[in-house]
């Protein structure tokens, strides 16, 4: 924020004002580089710019013509200045991410002007509702929520309701930690989802909307108050829209802070008001789902991908991708890789181009572990499958599922049986409660695996996981039971050794669990700064602040300046850290 | 119904009825809406305003004891001047963020889910703000704070404890 307000005031002042055209964007994309500067039409990319670096930038840049070398991004070759040669976005095919980053959100003018709602004309004035189905079916395009659904075939039986009365939803509740692609889009490009939401109700036949947004993403909520208010006043929204008689209002709900909400039936009760619990599926929304009536349910990215598919045609898109998974899709890169960010790739892409070409690789210090994909529905992907290319089908091959898109790095640092308690701790906390195998199957995976991350586990465990983890499977009502045994079950077969090594030898070979690892300080590193004993919470490390003993001359001793290593009392050591964290010489280890 | 140390008799319930006459006709659909406005108004979840907007919408209270038990959001006892929010993602997770929530715990004497005795800070995790390429992540009220350390949170607590004391470091 304070480099926009610095533009400002150093564009004013050199009298370039009214000549560049300063626009607050939504995501850039290569999060790891903010505060990140675009600058077109020369295409130049700045990364980790500050306030201070403004008045350089238009003198050399915007003044002078030239490139501010520090503020490129840099690889082994040096400096980088345009954009598209970086390879962060060279690899990357943007169709729902096109205009991120590069329009202010908050302007349906800039929207338009960027192209929005021509299709939406095109479509009102031009197509049969079957011909946009037809189109979309033939695009091959699948929800981008995580269920790959066919969405052509969800239109169809929508369309086919025998109703007057017909919703459509976007579901913009994106619960999977790790996934921020549809929060992206909603903040950064909202008109996008719009114009996607008025041709799929033109094309089912809907007149009513809803936008269901999780209550954690306040400024994407915001974007959307705007967007939609600002397309009512065109005309766009609402009755009569574009004179042609198309009537569809759009409102906007928020969530309230419950993961289950994502899956489609119980997000309908939480819109109808109600406590979200998920029901038994037939009937289908498209038959019978909001108050009843047939309900067609899109995610955000899928719907943002419609008018760019009627444009270039469901043909064209369909060449993208593989022959299963047309398109493209965008991935969340987070954790143990360099560049983390959005990034939008043609479907089958491996994990390789996207972990170390895209992504830059792992950063200095950390080895490649396993990739986590699709949240707490999804599976580890270890590296021995880095050349595979992902897609909906090979994804569940392994073990794992594509879900919302959401690309976790872990390295060997990570514990990948803290990994699977963790994601059932998450489950387990928010289990609508509803049906007995997930209430209870995952409190149970979840009360076995506490017990083997403390040190206790039994040698019957590890087959109990897998028994109850099928169970469960097999038997919920809904998705999130169904797949919540997915990170244990995988982290099994991939990593049985770790398993075994926590149940057996009562060890933890990431040196991760507390229950498992000891911690001491090496005598000869100690400098006898106090700083470990200074933070630990238990007072469990001794020692004296001084001289370390190795380096103090004859004076300090006469002078009592000597300290005395620290040394950790294991038996009251509650192995928290806190010490390792601030030591600033690394003289903490554990193992 | 509630432990609080608060006497839920001081609670005003006027404001409740301007709540429902914007959600009017009121309907079902409309208890989340209605509570999140109940929620933005007081802090929290009052008894007695609970009370009076099933009296005043025609809907029992249990529908909206219900709804507020269920979603994670709705809280039935008061809440601290400020909210802080750990992020316990997957991507806050492999990055540090067990590691800030334990000193964030013991900065603030209580556990994730409570509020402080001088009604500052109420502690809460959430499963992922979708900011994971700044993990491992706070929300203190609206102001993000990311690629935090353990004492990188403790000192923003700090300094916010003794923006209000106007003395030094809070419990």
């Amino acid at each position: 924020m304070e480099v926009h307000a610095a533009f400002a005031t150093e564009l004013a002042a050199v009298g370039l004002a009214h000549k560049v055209a300063l626009i607050k964007t939504g995501c850039q994309g290569i999060c790891a580089g903010a505060p990140v500067i675009g600058i077109d039409p020369e295409g130049i990319l700045y990364v980790g710019a500050k306030s201070e670096d403004v008045p350089e930038i238009v003198r050399t840049t915007l003044l002078g013509h030239a490139v501010v070398e520090r503020l490129c991004f840099q690889d082994r070759r040096g400096p980088i200045p345009k954009r598209a040669d970086v390879p962060f976005f060279a690899a990357q095919k943007q169709i729902v991410l096109e205009r991120c980053g590069r329009i202010d959100p908050s302007s349906i003018g800039a929207a338009l002007a960027a192209g929005s709602y021509e299709m939406l004309e095109r479509v009102l004035t031009g197509m049969e509702p079957q011909a946009v189905i037809d189109e979309i079916t033939t695009s091959g395009l699948r929800g981008r929520g995580g269920a790959g659904f066919p969405a052509g075939r969800k239109w169809a039986a929508t369309r086919a309701g025998h109703d007057e009365t017909k919703y459509l939803v976007c579901n913009a509740d994106e619960g999977d930690p790790g996934a921020f692609m549809d929060r992206a889009v909603v903040e950064g490009d909202p008109h996008t989802v719009l114009e996607g939401m008025l041709i799929a109700a033109y094309a089912i036949g809907a007149r009513h909307g809803y936008v269901y947004v999780r209550a954690e993403y306040p400024i994407a909520i915001e974007h959307l108050k705007i967007a939609i208010a600002q397309a009512q006043e065109l005309g766009l929204l609402g009755e009569n829209i574009l004179g042609t008689g198309m009537n569809f209002d759009l409102k906007i709900k928020v969530g309230a802070g419950a993961f289950v909400c994502g899956e489609e039936t119980a997000l309908l009760m939480s819109i109808a008001g109600q406590r979200g619990t998920p029901r038994p599926r037939p009937p289908f929304p498209a038959q019978s789902g909001l108050w009843g009536k047939p309900t067609c349910i899109n995610n955000v990215e899928t719907l943002a991908n419609v008018a760019a598919i009627l444009r270039m045609g469901g043909a064209e898109y369909a060449r993208l991708g593989t022959p299963t998974s047309t398109g493209t899709t965008i991935f969340a890169l987070a954790g143990k890789v360099k560049y983390t960010g959005l990034v939008e790739v043609p479907i089958g892409v491996t994990m390789n181009q996207l972990v170390n070409d895209i992504g830059g690789g792992a950063p200095p210090g950390s080895t490649f572990k396993a990739a986590q994909m699709g949240g707490p529905s999804g599976g580890c992907v270890p590296a021995k499958y880095l050349d595979m290319p992902i897609d909906y089908e090979t994804v569940k091959e392994v073990g794992a599922i594509m879900g919302s898109g959401g690309l976790i790095i872990l390295d060997n640092d990570t514990c990948m049986v803290d990994l699977a308690r963790y994601f059932m701790e998450f489950c387990a906390k928010e289990s609508c409660g509803k049906c007995p195998p997930c209430r209870i199957g995952t409190t149970r995976m979840l009360e076995v695996l506490e017990r083997i991350c403390a040190g206790r586990g039994r040698p019957e465990d590890i087959a109990s996981l897998e028994k109850l983890g099928n169970a469960v499977k097999n038997n919920s009502l809904c998705g999130l039971g169904q797949t919540a045994p997915n990170p244990a079950l995988t982290t099994i077969r991939h990593f049985r050794s770790e398993y075994e090594a926590h149940v057996n030898e009562k060890t933890c070979p990431a040196a991760f669990c507390r229950g498992l690892i000891a911690f001491s300080i090496l005598p000869d590193r100690c400098i006898c700064c106090g700083r470990c004993a200074k933070n630990c919470p238990v007072d469990c490390i001794s020692g004296q602040i001084g001289k370390a003993p190795t380096r103090a001359t004859e004076q300090d001793r006469e002078q009592g300046k000597v300290g005395r290593p620290y040394v950790i009392q294991s038996a009251l050591c509650i192995k928290c850290g806190a010490c390792l964290d601030v030591c600033p010489v690394d003289a903490v280890v554990k193992k | 119904m509630t432990s609080s140390s608060v006497v839920d008799s001081s609670v005003d319930v006027g404001p409740v009825a301007e709540i429902v006459a914007a959600h009017a006709p009121f309907a079902e659909a409309d208890i989340i809406g209605s509570l999140q406005d109940l929620q933005e108004r007081y802090g929290y979840l009052p008894q007695p305003a609970l009370d009076e907007l099933a009296r005043l919408s025609g809907l029992p209270v249990a529908k909206f004891y219900g709804v507020a038990t269920f979603y994670a959001q709705f809280h039935l006892q008061p809440h601290g001047k400020h909210t802080v929010r750990v992020c316990r993602g997957t991507a806050c997770h492999v990055r540090g963020a067990p590691g800030v929530m334990d000193s964030v715990t013991r900065q603030l004497g209580v556990a994730g889910g409570e509020t402080t005795p001088d009604m500052l800070f109420s502690l809460e995790t959430v499963a992922c703000l979708g900011t994971c390429f700044l993990s491992p992540v706070m929300l203190v009220d609206n102001k993000y704070y990311g690629n935090l350390t353990r004492e990188k949170a403790v000192k923003i607590l700090e300094v916010l404890a003794a923006s209000h004391t106007g003395k030094g470091a809070a419990n």
